[in-house]
């Protein structure tokens, strides 16, 4: 069994992981009713018995002493990681884990990236050492982080290069929260442009999550619960919306949307944490998503949203949550998938689900997807027995396809508007190490990012012969 | 005669698993019994019947399920020690498991099947059980076949191979297949290979289960496999149960196609080269078997009386009255072998995720071996006639 190690940067990328952190516990709290330290709570969890000498860590199949996420916190202010030691996590974290500074980034890639990147680099290498060693076998880190702001976005970044350098043969799947156009962070272009070009040369995969989107969704969800049909009762517990029964408190702001990422990435992991018969480990997910190691943006698509009183779901229902995950209301990016090309598509699928469901939907939905020429059939599917808390069935859908040209076309224009004026440039010329030169050379992967995709898309219309084959001299 | 059985990856252990739950189930109550359990089972100090079995995977849910259930059961169990795994797999990639796995862990392997085959009285041969979509069992299940080629280089070495679905599993499934089947050609004996579809078919049309789990499809498998492997008397075994099942003479190579029948529409068929009748059950010696002999069937330059082969046993199979199994060695794989490497060609001509099998150590050069040895094979087969 493999280990994963999550990184949070910034305010967002903490606020988030706290609540992945609170999920994750009951979700395993749901299922190890026995109390031991089983191989799928050691993924994420260290089990620390302070009697013990030596750290005292303990192997798996004891009984759970003290539960030490296997994380490191980082965040260039002190408000919000304060916050997490004083709420209901705070057992969770050790404060060898934690990084912290009072002045903020101040919104500015530039801060976060120099800055604090260079002067902190000695001490986050050291956690992130740590944190490895304290693993078996490390297949992964997740970095949490935001793209609009200065923390999340440079310091983040410069993590994710670190723990290339660092860890190259640990894969690197990086959560990023990208800034809604009414964002009220005015620099949130450049940040976001500037962190991008990190991520298509330093991440294995990205899964692009846009503020927008999230909050479609918990308005949908709130909608859906206020006209809920009679008979029907949205389980107010469910892990999607709240995190009632959980460790934490009342909700504040953003948690209802926080909770839908780390919905994300409890699905994401769940096959490489709980058995199944057809089991899809971390490393996978790279392996059959990323056709080109630039082209690693998927879009995630999360269903169940809501659940119905009636857990025996009949087969119409089922095949409701495949026709759902295909819709644009599931998406965390807003984007237009079935009109652009897939490149590749995962669907992970939780609960009760057998093969016969996963391929009779398959075969339904296929025909009203485009698929590039060369991976006309490219599904990666997974089965995990174990479902989500308060669902019966669940189903994650990855898809790498060119949808997300529009996305970034549209971040780049917001990009030019305020670079064309040069506004406010000087905040981050005067960094040290800064130059103008990374603007451009940002703005020139992005652009060349666009066109790859383009290209791709480009053979849409086209009808593409098959390859003739090699022939054989008889 | 014994079998020593490697279960490689998680669907080669799933349907491993299967078979000899299959193999052990039918012996029950029959004459044959001991011939059978001998062959796949031994048994320990203790008096529990353990499998001729050795246990590979890269990571170890699968493998840690099926000792456990194994251990349950009452009925049979694995070896305490023949079963070896490691943290992570080997991520869907064939080169991973045959560049890096493969050679690592060669001598843990080796040892393993060792201790096996010298448990044998006599070693009719190894079964090796893989799937063909994956990292491990594709991957790792290649280069163990290489190793096993050279330490026992008279044994028989069987290879099971289950392909995928044909609509995805696997995004990569078919380069993974590709380089498998074109390395097992040069390595193994006979390739029985069993389709995901297929199971899946006899599962909703055949047997009319409506959610249809991988343990169906897996124990569809197995049945057919325990029907070809369970002792029966060939034609020259005079009144005594043949102990090698392995003992097939095929006359060339290629991969046999296995199946409850061939795609017999109208007049034109499948050309076989070779092909294995086996009746199990009530009246099996007055069957009618004649049809099979019909020269048509075959290609020119073999008799049908050369080509065709016809195995009895009264003994009655897995709680079926009569049933009769075909392995045949036709065209009937000939669809599905070039669906799939027309599929891998178009993906390689693109070049998508060529760059995660160069990280590992494959380049261009091997892909395009591969694919040339495999496009011999089909040529070869599609001039049969």
């Amino acid at each position: 069994m493999t280990q994963s190690v999550v990184v949070q940067v910034g305010q967002c990328g903490n606020q988030v992981g706290c609540r992945f952190w609170d999920l994750a516990l009951r979700e395993h709290a749901h299922v190890n009713k026995k109390g031991l330290y089983d191989e799928a709570l050691s993924s994420f969890f260290r089990n620390v018995d302070s009697r013990k000498s030596a750290g005292g860590a303990c192997g798996v199949g004891g009984r759970i002493q003290h539960l030490k996420a296997r994380a490191v916190l980082v965040d260039m202010e002190e408000g919000v990681v304060k916050e997490i030691l004083q709420g209901p996590l705070r057992e969770v974290f050790d404060s060898a884990q934690l990084l912290t500074d009072v002045s903020g980034s101040g919104n500015n890639w530039a801060v976060g990236h120099m800055t604090y990147g260079s002067a902190y680099r000695e001490q986050i290498v050291d956690k992130l050492r740590k944190a490895a060693e304290h693993c078996d076998c490390l297949q992964c880190f997740f970095l949490i982080h935001s793209m609009g702001g200065g923390t999340g976005s440079g310091l983040g970044t410069s993590v994710l290069s670190l723990l290339e350098e660092e860890f190259p043969d640990v894969c690197r799947i990086v959560t990023s929260i990208y800034p809604s156009a009414e964002d009220d962070v005015i620099t949130s272009p450049y940040n976001s442009i500037l962190a991008m070009r990190e991520l298509t040369e330093h991440a294995d995969c990205v899964l692009p999550v846009e503020n927008q989107s999230l909050v479609d969704i918990v308005n949908k969800i709130k909608i859906m619960s206020h006209s809920a049909k009679p008979g029907s009762v949205i389980k107010r517990d469910s892990t999607v919306i709240s995190g009632q029964g959980g460790l934490s408190g009342p909700e504040k702001p953003f948690d209802a949307m926080n909770n839908i990422v780390a919905n994300l990435l409890l699905n994401i992991t769940s096959s490489a944490r709980f058995e199944g018969s057809l089991n899809m480990d971390l490393n996978e997910i790279a392996m059959n998503l990323v056709p080109f190691p630039r082209l690693h943006y998927l879009v995630p698509s999360l269903t169940p949203l809501y659940t119905l009183a009636d857990v025996s779901v009949p087969t119409r229902r089922l095949d409701q949550m495949f026709s759902d995950a295909f819709s644009k209301d599931h998406q965390l990016i807003r984007a237009d998938p079935k009109h652009s090309l897939y490149l590749a598509c995962a669907l992970m699928v939780r609960g009760n689900v057998q093969v016969s469901d996963l391929r009779r939907n398959i075969e339904r939905l296929r025909p009203s997807l485009p698929f590039v020429s060369w991976n006309q059939e490219g599904w990666k599917t997974s089965l995990c027995s174990v479902p989500p808390v308060g669902h019966s069935h669940s189903l994650l859908a990855l898809a790498n396809n060119t949808c997300v040209k529009p996305t970034f076309m549209e971040l780049r224009e917001r990009f030019t508007k305020l670079y064309r004026k040069k506004a406010h440039l000087h905040h981050y010329l005067h960094v040290e190490g800064m130059e103008q030169s990374f603007f451009s050379e940002a703005i020139d992967s992005l652009s060349s990012l666009i066109e790859e995709y383009h290209q791709l898309d480009a053979t849409k219309a086209r009808l593409i012969p098959d390859a003739p084959r090699l022939s054989i001299a008889t | 005669m014994s079998v020593v059985t490697v279960q490689l990856g998680q669907c080669g252990n799933q349907v491993a698993h299967e078979l000899l739950d299959v193999v052990w189930s039918d012996a029950q109550k029959k004459p044959s019994r001991a011939a059978s359990c001998e062959r796949f089972f031994h048994h320990n100090t203790h008096g529990e019947l353990v499998a001729r079995a050795v246990l590979i995977d890269m990571e170890p849910k699968v493998i840690n399920q099926s000792l456990s259930r194994a251990a349950k059961c009452g009925r049979w169990r694995y070896g305490e020690d023949s079963h070896f795994s490691q943290k992570q797999g080997s991520g869907n990639n064939w080169a991973n498991g045959y560049c890096v796995h493969g050679p690592r862990h060669r001598d843990v392997v080796e040892e393993l099947v060792r201790r096996e085959v010298e448990r044998c009285d006599r070693l009719a041969g190894l079964l090796a059980m893989m799937s063909v979509a994956g990292g491990t069992g594709s991957g790792v299940g290649a280069y163990v076949t290489q190793c096993l080629r050279d330490i026992y280089p008279t044994s028989f070495i069987l290879n099971h191979l289950t392909w995928p679905y044909r609509t995805g599993e696997v995004i990569v499934q078919n380069y993974n297949s590709v380089l498998t089947l074109a390395h097992l050609y040069q390595l193994s004996d006979a390739i029985l290979v069993h389709e995901n579809d297929t199971a899946h078919r006899i599962c909703s049309q055949l047997l009319n289960i409506k959610h249809i789990s991988f343990s169906d499809v897996n124990k569809v498998i197995a049945h057919q496999l325990g029907s070809v492997l369970q002792p029966a008397l060939t034609a020259d075994s005079h009144g005594v149960y043949s102990r090698n099942p392995l003992g097939i003479d095929w006359q060339v190579r290629p991969p046999a196609g296995s199946g409850r029948s061939t795609s017999l529409t109208g007049s034109s068929f499948n050309t076989s080269l070779a092909n294995l009748l086996i009746l199990r059950g009530k009246d099996v010696y007055s069957a009618e078997t004649g049809g099979f002999e019909d020269p048509a069937l075959y290609t020119s330059w073999l008799s049908s009386k050369e080509a065709f082969s016809l195995w009895k046993s009264p003994v009655s199979f897995n709680k079926y009255e009569k049933s009769a199994t075909l392995v045949s060695n036709s065209q009937a794989l000939l669809s599905p072998l070039d669906d799939m490497v027309g599929k891998a060609w178009n993906m390689f001509a693109s070049r998508a995720y060529i760059h995660q099998y160069m990280k590992y150590g494959i380049s261009e050069e091997d892909f395009l071996d591969s694919f040339t040895s495999l496009e011999q094979v089909i040529s070869s087969y599609r001039q049969l006639c």
